[in-house]
């Protein structure tokens, strides 16, 4: 018992006087994750409402893939993406191995799916006539797009908050491309992953209580947003 | 009775326009005209190609066949479909509101069309006046009523001041008092701002209501285009008279007022009905078959119903458990009789007989504003 509340309380002591280690591999992990979240927005909102807007052979076949998507193991990711930037994997030459651009790769990889996939159903979910209705007022396709994107926000926000979520909490890709490398490519998880087994609780329960934080804001601000669009 | 359209131009031509889906033609109308100013109404049951043919004249719908001429020019070689489809306006079945305020859904279609925010107050305002929703103005769309949401989509429609108006059963999925209203209130402006329209409904009242013409659609096809009388009283085909012949439908106008009662005058005939209606205004009657009284007595004295006119059988049709008889007392009349009353009277065609219903049994329809 005296070594959790012992470590509570250094935990909070390197809180608020902003241990420089831990705010340095806070920032870092915001950074590097918020920057993933970006890239995947890019990637997942677009490619997800092409796929719900339109009609091919295999549609459904790349539903599904989508769908099971959501759910890469952040191992598997850190897998593949160690190989293929491996020294003299197929993109070696980057050197780019454990580094944070790395993270930010597989990151990508983890989040992109996520956000495509409630990007799809966000958009499946909107009546099929609204096209109509929208074509008919006179919209250009682009501005369909754009208007059916901003008809389906609320859902496109937990697109964000669900991505970000999953990879600000992820540990497996992070330490396996990124190779924890102090001051440098150390980010919360493989931190507090690596502070654990060594023992230094203290710091340990610090960045875990960061995490927890992260996870209650993105919740907060998303339970606000919710709240306040629902009619009254 | 009509708007008079005999001046008016054709704004809409429609030439071989088929759909075909999945091998089978779910559209084909040869030919369709519509007239500026014009109200058309397309009737038919559920199913009969109306939401069809609307979205292929706005080129919602694609593939299809055949050409739509747009004030003579041939859309497609002289306009962009996108071009063309900015000078239309479509209001469907479901309101299909924004998330967003009754007055930025009103906006929308103008900020669509690239309008000023500062150009569209006055033209916004106006709608929301029109359709009774100004109080509603800042109020979200999601909590509205439904009646208040298909005027919202209705405003949101004329205040693109569109060429066409393209409806879509706009009040199906409304509650009868709230469509009556709406329907009284949408006639007014229809009227007002003598927008040319094209209204679809399987509801023959709404199409009598607000409508000059009349085209009836079934399986995908027009079965008869007409003035809504013509259609009504002569059904081209045992189809066409199924849906909508089955009351006798009479024009004609208010010539006397008397309390709660007024009289109208038929081809000469007068008939009484109950309910408000000026002297002088056009009105339709609609009287169901199952409501006229048959009788072989002369006496007019012999019934309390007011309406009683002597007539002679022209047609004797079996329909199972009934048969109509169709008479002619200087005005066409169709009755339901039993086969037991049928033997009773030993009608027959070339009989002549007494038809009585009550003023009470009348369905008026006003025209007012034609």
């Amino acid at each position: 018992m005296d070594l959790i509340f012992e470590g509570i309380k250094k935990a909070f002591w390197l809180l608020i006087t902003f241990d420089p280690e831990v705010m340095g591999i806070t920032l870092l992990s915001l950074g590097i994750s918020g920057s993933a979240t970006l890239i995947s927005l890019l990637i997942g909102i677009s490619t997800g409402v092409i796929v719900a807007l339109s009609e091919f052979p295999g549609r459904r076949i790349a539903i599904s893939l989508i769908n099971t998507g959501m759910g890469l193991p952040p191992v598997v990711v850190g897998l593949f993406v160690t190989i293929l930037l491996w020294r003299n994997g197929p993109l070696g030459f980057f050197g780019i191995l454990y580094t944070p651009t790395a993270i930010i790769i597989a990151q990508t990889v983890i989040a992109t799916p996520i956000v495509m996939g409630i990007t799809l159903a966000a958009i499946q979910q909107l009546p099929k006539k609204l096209r109509l209705q929208i074509l008919a007022l006179g919209a250009t396709r682009l501005q369909m797009v754009w208007i059916l994107i901003k008809e389906a926000k609320l859902l496109l926000l937990a697109a964000v908050m669900a991505g970000f979520g999953g990879v600000i909490s992820e540990v497996g890709a992070s330490i396996m491309v990124g190779g924890n490398i102090k001051g440098y490519s150390r980010v919360l998880t493989t931190a507090t992953v690596m502070e654990t087994s060594r023992g230094n609780f203290d710091i340990a329960i610090a960045l875990g209580i960061i995490l927890l934080l992260l996870a209650y804001f993105i919740n907060l601000i998303l339970t606000q947003i919710q709240q306040r669009e629902r009619p009254k | 009775m009509k708007t008079d359209l005999r001046d008016s131009k054709p704004i809409l031509e429609v030439k071989d326009l088929e759909v075909n889906r999945g091998g089978t033609m779910i559209l084909n109308v040869p030919s369709l005209l519509i007239k500026e100013r014009e109200i058309l109404s397309l009737i038919g049951p559920n199913g009969a190609g109306k939401t069809t043919l609307l979205q292929t004249l706005s080129y919602l719908l694609k593939p299809f066949q055949g050409e739509i001429y747009f004030k003579g020019e041939k859309v497609k070689s002289n306009h962009s479909v996108f071009e063309y489809r900015r000078r239309l306006a479509m209001v469907f079945q479901e309101p299909l509101l924004f998330d967003t305020t009754v007055y930025d859904n009103v906006a929308s279609g103008l900020k669509i069309r690239g309008m000023k925010r500062s150009e569209m107050s006055g033209r916004i305002t106006e709608q929301l006046d029109r359709f009774g929703i100004g109080h509603l103005s800042d109020r979200s769309a999601k909590t509205l009523s439904g009646g208040e949401a298909q005027r919202t989509s209705l405003a949101r429609a004329f205040a693109l001041r569109p060429e066409i108006l393209l409806l879509d059963e706009p009040f199906s999925s409304l509650d009868p008092p709230t469509r009556d209203s709406l329907i009284e209130d949408l006639e007014h402006i229809l009227r007002q701002t003598r927008t040319t329209a094209i209204f679809a409904t399987h509801d023959r009242l709404e199409a009598l209501r607000l409508s000059n013409r009349i085209a009836v659609m079934n399986e995908g096809r027009i079965l008869q285009t007409g003035f809504s009388g013509e259609v009504m009283n002569h059904p081209v085909n045992e189809l066409v008279a199924s849906f909508v012949g089955v009351e006798t439908i009479l024009t004609g106008k208010v010539i006397k007022k008397n309390g709660g009662t007024f009289i109208v005058s038929i081809s000469g005939q007068e008939i009484e009905a109950v309910g408000e209606a000026q002297i002088g205004e056009a009105v339709l009657l609609c009287i169901r078959p199952e409501n006229v009284i048959l009788s072989t007595r002369p006496s007019r004295e012999a019934t309390s119903a007011r309406n009683v006119f002597p007539g002679r059988i022209e047609k004797v049709i079996s329909l199972g458990l009934y048969q109509k008889v169709q008479l002619n007392c200087g005005f066409p009349l169709i009755a339901y009789v039993t086969h037991h009353s049928i033997e009773n009277l030993s009608l027959q065609v070339g009989k002549e007989v007494t038809a009585s219903f009550k003023a009470t049994a009348i369905h008026v329809v006003r025209r007012k504003g034609k």
